[in-house]
């Protein structure tokens, strides 16, 4: 038996001089990683707690009033609704895209870096203006949506000014935009993927690209699939700068979206705390998200 | 089982020839080791004959039949991997039971979810089989379990398994215990040996472990830069090579290769001592040729080739002696009983003699070498 009664953490000689060590050393990224987001995100979620308007001299301590407000805010309903009906279009779609494009692009044996950038442009590029583009494209009269569809005698339409189709042609723009990032993760995934296994799985007697799709790539895709979603949806439920520009949450709030809805109320009618609290809003989504990938990926995705 | 022929098989990946004019014929039932060093096109070789790999010329015949322009999956060869290629998604009662899956259910029955409708006969017919398969290689009770959870001996089993399973013509192996440690490859080559007896399989397989083809295999056939130079079995090999190169592949040590020069009487003459060895009698003199020395048949004599003792590694059971013969570079190694170096230490100078040799001319051909009959102080 030692002597000494001190409690020894690891039991291992020089321990505790390590963990110190390694905190000290962890210190520099903590405190930027509370100034630079943390501390932010503590700090909208307290000024949603107020009263407070852009300007103002006093801060009125409001507790849960803009929630409850929001609760009965028919505005807040609509724009959580369409983001919610944005998201649920454009996130499949742009999986679904992502993942043609990145086996197919796998498939071709020539201009392989061509067909990458080429899908991968509207991710760099600045969406804004490639809105101008697209408010071309979707042009009742001139623009090449309906050229194309009055060419094939098919029914059209002011996509941008129906309500009925706006959302719709803004989560269009919405895939285009996204389906690079998508495309390019699947095909990391699809690296990934020993080719062992599709030799095995040859000689087991499967040789149709379908059999080889379904009993190996789309399995084995678990993990790229699972963060493609997480980074469609999270960048989904961003959307804004279509909206800003093309049709400013009309025609008759059929595109009001939530970071949208939060940019009025916070910058244009000047009433920070309760586009805070609408912030507050998105963040859960983005969080519950960010969480549902993590498990995901942890249980079910991993094989090893 | 059948029969397995790979005739005059000719490949080059872009300008680069891999195989050259390959010929190779394994008898049913037969056990063939391809063995050379990484880079000879050993497992080109394979990945040909399980139709992996297209061939630019030459043809591949299972039994009687000319498989060459048939896809992997109508080949009926099973193919265990270096990896093992286990579907790591699937537990090991889904990696052993899909080749027959795939083999005897229809599209339809192969359908997920729906297709479970029908078929019910043939899924009770596989799970038994796979049942008892496992069973023959103990991995009944890790049936339920993903190859993550299991160890590199077990995943072996199972990619043998999975193999076995649906009774191919032939059984290729590429590396299959390159990943398993020392013991359980011992154990692992008993167990495949073992199995490919009671089976009665045919089995090509490819490795660059001279010791494991020498081990396992009815045959070996030693391959180098795209060619086979020589299949025989394994003693054949060791102790009849038909070159140098193949002599000092095979044999652990290596075989002693020691300059010398054989005149125009057929005296072989090495580092200045007339040796106890006539060669074919050289035309035009004295000629350079290389004598090889197995380790085991080199000794200590009381006159013989000078040497420097450099170094002796005591391995217990038998001592190898490294010794430094005057104008030769390579260290010339000697294996002997440990008492016969009880008093040696580094440093040393010693003598030895050769009791049995091959000869090599200077392209590495074998030469004919013919024991001397006469008398000399060993």
């Amino acid at each position: 038996m030692r002597s000494d009664a001190a409690p020894r953490s690891g039991g291992r000689p020089g321990a505790a001089a390590e963990q110190a060590t390694a905190w000290l050393l962890a210190l520099p990224a903590t405190l930027l990683m509370w100034a630079m987001l943390l501390g932010p995100a503590v700090a909208v979620g307290l000024l949603s707690l107020t009263g407070w308007n852009f300007g103002e001299a006093e801060i009125a301590w409001l507790g849960l009033g803009n929630y409850a407000e929001m609760w009965g805010d028919r505005v807040f309903w609509i724009s959580l609704r369409n983001t919610l009906i944005y998201v649920g279009i454009s996130v499949p779609a742009t999986v679904l895209l992502g993942l043609v494009a990145a086996i197919a692009i796998e498939g071709v044996t020539r201009g392989r870096g061509f067909y990458r950038a080429a899908y991968f442009l509207p991710v760099a590029s600045t969406l804004l203006a490639m809105a101008l583009v697209w408010e071309f494209m979707f042009h009742p009269t001139v623009g090449f949506v309906n050229q194309t569809l009055r060419a094939m005698g098919l029914p059209t339409t002011d996509w941008l000014q129906n309500p009925d189709t706006a959302l719709l042609a803004l989560a269009v723009i919405g895939v285009w935009q996204n389906l690079g990032l998508a495309m390019v993760l699947f095909m990391a995934g699809l690296k990934s993927i020993p080719k062992d296994l599709y030799e095995a799985l040859s000689m087991d007697g499967a040789d149709g690209a379908w059999e080889r799709f379904r009993r190996v790539t789309w399995p084995l895709l678990g993990p790229a699939l699972v963060f493609v979603m997480a980074i469609t949806a999270i960048r989904s439920f961003q959307v804004f700068d279509t909206v800003a520009v093309l049709t400013e949450g009309g025609p008759s709030k059929s595109t009001e979206v939530l970071l949208y809805t939060m940019v009025q109320n916070g910058f244009s009618f000047l009433r920070s705390a309760y586009g805070a609290a609408i912030t507050m809003v998105f963040l859960v989504f983005t969080l519950a998200l960010t969480m549902a990938q993590t498990v995901l990926l942890d249980r079910r995705a991993h094989y090893g | 089982m059948a029969s397995v022929t790979l005739h005059r098989i000719s490949k080059r990946f872009g300008q680069v020839p891999v195989l050259r004019d390959v010929t190779l014929e394994v008898a049913d039932g037969e056990f063939l080791a391809i063995l050379g060093p990484s880079g000879c096109g050993k497992s080109t070789l394979l990945r040909i004959l399980a139709g992996l790999e297209g061939c630019d010329a030459g043809s591949v015949i299972l039994g009687n039949e000319d498989v060459t322009e048939h896809a992997a999956k109508r080949r009926n060869l099973a193919m265990v991997f270096q990896s093992y290629a286990l579907y790591p998604h699937m537990s090991v009662r889904q990696n052993i039971s899909l080749p027959l899956e795939l083999r005897r259910l229809n599209a339809w029955q192969r359908v997920p979810l729906l297709g479970r409708l029908s078929g019910g006969a043939i899924r009770d017919e596989i799970r038994a089989e796979v049942t008892q398969v496992a069973g023959s290689l103990a991995l009944e009770a890790l049936l339920d379990r993903r190859p993550s959870q299991l160890s590199g001996g077990q995943r072996q089993r199972v990619a043998l398994a999975r193999a076995m399973v649906r009774h191919p013509a032939a059984f290729l192996m590429d590396e299959p215990l390159s990943n398993l440690d020392a013991r359980l490859r011992g154990e692992a080559r008993e167990e495949i040996v073992a199995l490919q007896k009671r089976l009665g399989a045919t089995v090509l397989y490819v490795t660059h472990d001279q010791e494991e083809a020498m081990a396992m295999a009815d045959r070996v056939a030693v391959m180098r830069e795209g060619q086979v130079l020589q299949v025989a079995a394994p003693q054949a090999l060791y102790d009849d090579p038909v070159s140098l190169e193949v002599a000092r592949f095979v044999g652990s040590p290596p075989m002693n290769a020691l300059a010398a020069r054989a005149d125009a009487q057929g005296h072989v003459e090495l580092a200045g001592v007339a040796l106890p060895f006539r060669a074919e009698a050289a035309r035009g003199g004295s000629i350079a040729v290389t004598l090889g020395v197995r380790p085991e048949a080199l000794r200590l004599a009381a006159h013989g080739i000078p040497a420097e003792l450099r170094r002796i590694e005591r391995l217990g059971a038998e001592a190898i002696l490294h010794a430094a013969i005057p104008g030769i570079a390579e260290p010339a190694l000697a294996r002997l009983p440990p008492e016969d170096v009880a008093g040696l230490s580094p440093g040393d100078r010693i003598a030895l003699m050769p009791v049995r040799a091959m000869l090599f001319g200077a392209d590495g051909a074998r030469l004919a070498l013919h024991a001397e009959r006469r008398e000399h102080a060993l």
